[in-house]
């Protein structure tokens, strides 16, 4: 199989902001064509790939009233669903040559001052940087740490001229803080959140090469997740699986984070617990992981896991789904970091947990 | 004139690359010596780690001219370990930290690389949003079991770019002083002596330069750094009167800065040079800040100093942007002003 780390490293070395995924995009079909049967993008620019189940039984649909329409209807799927946008900046106006800019997806802005950052023009990237200017030329006020977006620039050390000729207002902006590979085996860089993820199911994908499983396997690369979820919500309308599992970051513990919505690095992925989450699924998913030796750690969501299981799971007439999060530390920031013992594991708990489906587990998940 | 090209552009490069925070300088210590060895009549490390270097000039009644760059840069400390790969840091030098949260560093002569993260943004309550992140609470993390040792310096891993017109950078302040001082010395002027004194510790406190004018005894001294240029809008579209200097203007010249009035002789001498060899200059907003100068010209009974810069913006920051083209008027302008020097500039009255 293609390591996990020269891939990942690929990923994290390209662009691709929410509903600007494309060159993201391009990277994952490629790696995803020869592990799957079929391969298409969505109407929303989101990655599907069908890698098809050995079930003869159908999913019935819960129409188990209906014995004929049930033959019918296709081979039970789950999807597992990864989102590939990460955050960013888009270009607002241009004035003497400094590229003022917003944000896209949630950004600190006390993150950005002295950021390397790519601008992605129609001829082009640039390199340039996330600039203060000195506070005597912004508002009053600003001098206590208090910024605004709208108080920064992008410089590229270009002229005026230039700049203005090439950069236009609407072109993104990315982080250009490529991957680094750190202590512990663990990697820093921008949008680790969520190529991790997306590499974790693409760990799963190569393990199911040799593993037989009875499910149908929809593997997602969904657009647009740090702004609408709007990736997930229609992947899942236009795939309508019988089961759904996202596979998302979570807090990693340290600086800054060290509460009970944290998790260690290096100690295994998250299984989600809340009312996103079906109970069912959960429960499978930790007696699988408690079987395999495979560590985790219950992540609590009391409320909505701001993840794409929020879309999945009220998608159509609704989804069973699960949430499994892998700790990166210093989320949204464009020092991300996560620990690649964490990926193998999530994805290895995917594909023992699509291996070990029954061909009627559909009919196995109830209430009470 | 003296040009810019590929061999300078390369020369930079690696002094910009280098880590060499105050009280560290070994790094660009090891290639400056390396330049300066094969050129210099004369070349010495001092008890501080200034390189001093002499190339003597030919013929009688010549000057002692001080030609000062400092090769340290800003950065940190780390001065505590937290375990796991953590360290706890202290800043070296004026670092606005603001300029710290989520950014790339280079741990130890060994580079390991490391980073300052940040609270995530969804576990924020709003109003922390708007308050500065302490120091304190930043933490350099080299990932899970990282191990560095307490007092190893770290600074900001960005690498240098060459973009259009322009190279972004960190410490472009001072390496283009040192690396403008080292082109100046293959091509001396032989009307002068020069002292060449690639100083240490500038940043914090000018210390490095004190003691290398007290051993050079020169003439006088030209303080050759990197200037802030604040030259950008202003957020409500009024003239900005606050840019200290703007990229593209030519070197800047100081009149006055917190540490030093600049001789007046000097200044008017290197203008006048400026204008007869048509090369741009501009005049720093006198202001605050200082350089090298406020060390040297109260140096021993007095040594009239001068500085000039070239200007960059976002100092002190991760990634300085400075102009090619001015970098090559600030060699060019101290060139023609070295070949000018005869022994009458400093004895009239200021």
């Amino acid at each position: 199989m293609t390591e996990l780390l020269p891939f990942l490293k690929s990923l994290l070395s390209v662009s691709g902001l929410s509903a600007y995924e494309a060159p993201v995009a391009r990277l994952i079909e490629a790696e995803w064509k020869p592990l799957t049967d079929e391969i298409h993008f969505s109407r929303l620019g989101s990655l599907h790939a069908l890698k098809k189940g050995a079930s003869t039984l159908r999913h019935s649909l819960r129409s188990q009233d209906n014995a004929s329409l049930s033959r019918k209807t296709p081979r039970p799927s789950i999807l597992i669903a990864a989102h590939m946008d990460g955050i960013g900046l888009i270009a607002k106006k241009v004035v003497d040559g400094f590229i003022y800019f917003a944000g896209v997806g949630g950004i600190d802005v006390r993150v950005l001052p002295g950021t390397p950052v790519l601008v992605h023009t129609a001829s082009g990237d640039l390199p340039g940087v996330a600039a203060m200017p000195s506070l005597r030329l912004l508002p009053e006020g600003r001098g206590d740490g208090f910024l605004k977006t709208a108080d920064l620039v992008v410089d590229t050390g270009l002229l005026p001229a230039q700049v203005s000729k090439r950069v236009r207002v609407g072109d993104v902006i990315s982080f250009n803080t490529g991957p680094v590979e750190m202590s512990g085996e663990s990697l820093s860089g921008h949008s680790i959140d969520n190529r991790a993820s997306v590499a974790a199911l693409t760990v799963a994908l190569h393990e199911l090469q040799s593993k037989s499983h009875s499910w149908d396997v929809w593997a997602a690369a969904t657009t647009q997740e740090e702004v609408s979820l709007g990736g997930a919500a229609t992947s899942a309308f236009q795939l309508k699986p019988s089961l759904a599992v996202a596979v998302d970051m979570t807090f990693g513990k340290g600086p800054g984070a060290d509460g009970w919505e944290s998790f260690p690095l290096g100690k295994g992925p998250t299984l989600g617990l809340g009312p996103n989450i079906h109970p069912f699924l959960h429960n499978r998913f930790k007696e699988l992981a408690e079987k395999l030796e495979i560590p985790f750690a219950v992540e609590p969501m009391p409320r909505m896991s701001g993840t794409d299981a929020m879309a999945l799971q009220i998608a159509a007439e609704g989804i069973p789904t699960m949430l499994l999060g892998i700790p990166a530390r210093y989320m949204h920031t464009p020092v991300e970091m996560v620990a690649l013992k964490d990926i193998q594991r999530a994805g290895r708990l995917l594909a023992e947990f699509i291996g070990a489906l029954e061909a009627d587990f559909i009919e196995k998940i109830v209430w009470e | 004139m003296l040009t810019i090209g590929a061999a300078q552009i390369k020369l930079l490069e690696k002094l910009c690359n280098a880590v060499a925070v105050s009280g560290d300088e070994g790094e660009v210590r090891k290639i400056v010596l390396e330049e300066v060895k094969p050129l210099a009549d004369e070349v010495k490390v001092d008890a501080l780690g200034n390189v001093l270097a002499t190339k003597r000039g030919a013929g009688r009644n010549r000057l002692r001219v001080m030609l000062d760059a400092h090769m340290d840069e800003v950065g940190f400390m780390l001065v505590a370990d937290d375990g796991e790969g953590l360290y706890q840091f202290d800043t070296v030098g004026g670092i606005d930290s603001r300029h710290l949260v989520g950014k790339q560093v280079l741990v130890g002569k060994d580079h390991l690389p490391g980073v300052i993260g940040a609270k995530p943004i969804h576990l924020m309550e709003m109003d922390e949003l708007t308050r500065k992140v302490s120091v304190d609470s930043m933490r350099i993390d080299l990932g899970p079991g990282g191990k560095a040792k307490v007092g190893e310096r770290a600074t900001f891993a960005t690498k240098f770019q060459r973009v259009g017109p322009s190279i972004l950078s960190k410490a472009i302040d001072d390496r283009i002083g040192v690396a403008i001082l080292i082109e100046l010395l293959k091509h001396a002027p032989a009307n002068v002596d020069l002292c060449l004194s690639f100083s240490v510790q500038e940043e914090i406190g000018l210390r490095g330069a004190k003691v290398a004018a007290h051993f050079f005894d020169p003439d006088l001294a030209f303080a050759i750094d990197s200037t802030p240029a604040h030259d950008l809008p202003t957020h409500d579209g009024r003239e900005n009167i606050f840019y200290n200097t703007q990229l593209g203007l030519g070197p800047a010249i100081y009149i006055a800065d917190r540490s030093t009035l600049h001789d007046p002789r000097l200044v008017r001498f290197l203008q006048a040079t400026a204008e007869a060899a048509g090369i741009p200059y501009q005049f720093r907003q006198p202001g605050g800040g200082g350089t090298d100068s406020g060390a040297i010209q109260r140096t021993r009974s007095g040594i009239p100093t001068v500085s000039v810069s070239v200007p960059h913006r976002y100092t002190h920051s991760p990634i300085s942007i400075a102009r090619v083209e001015d970098w090559k008027n600030t060699l060019n302008l101290i060139h023609a002003a070295l070949g000018r020097i005869t022994p009458s500039l400093v004895k009239s009255r200021t």
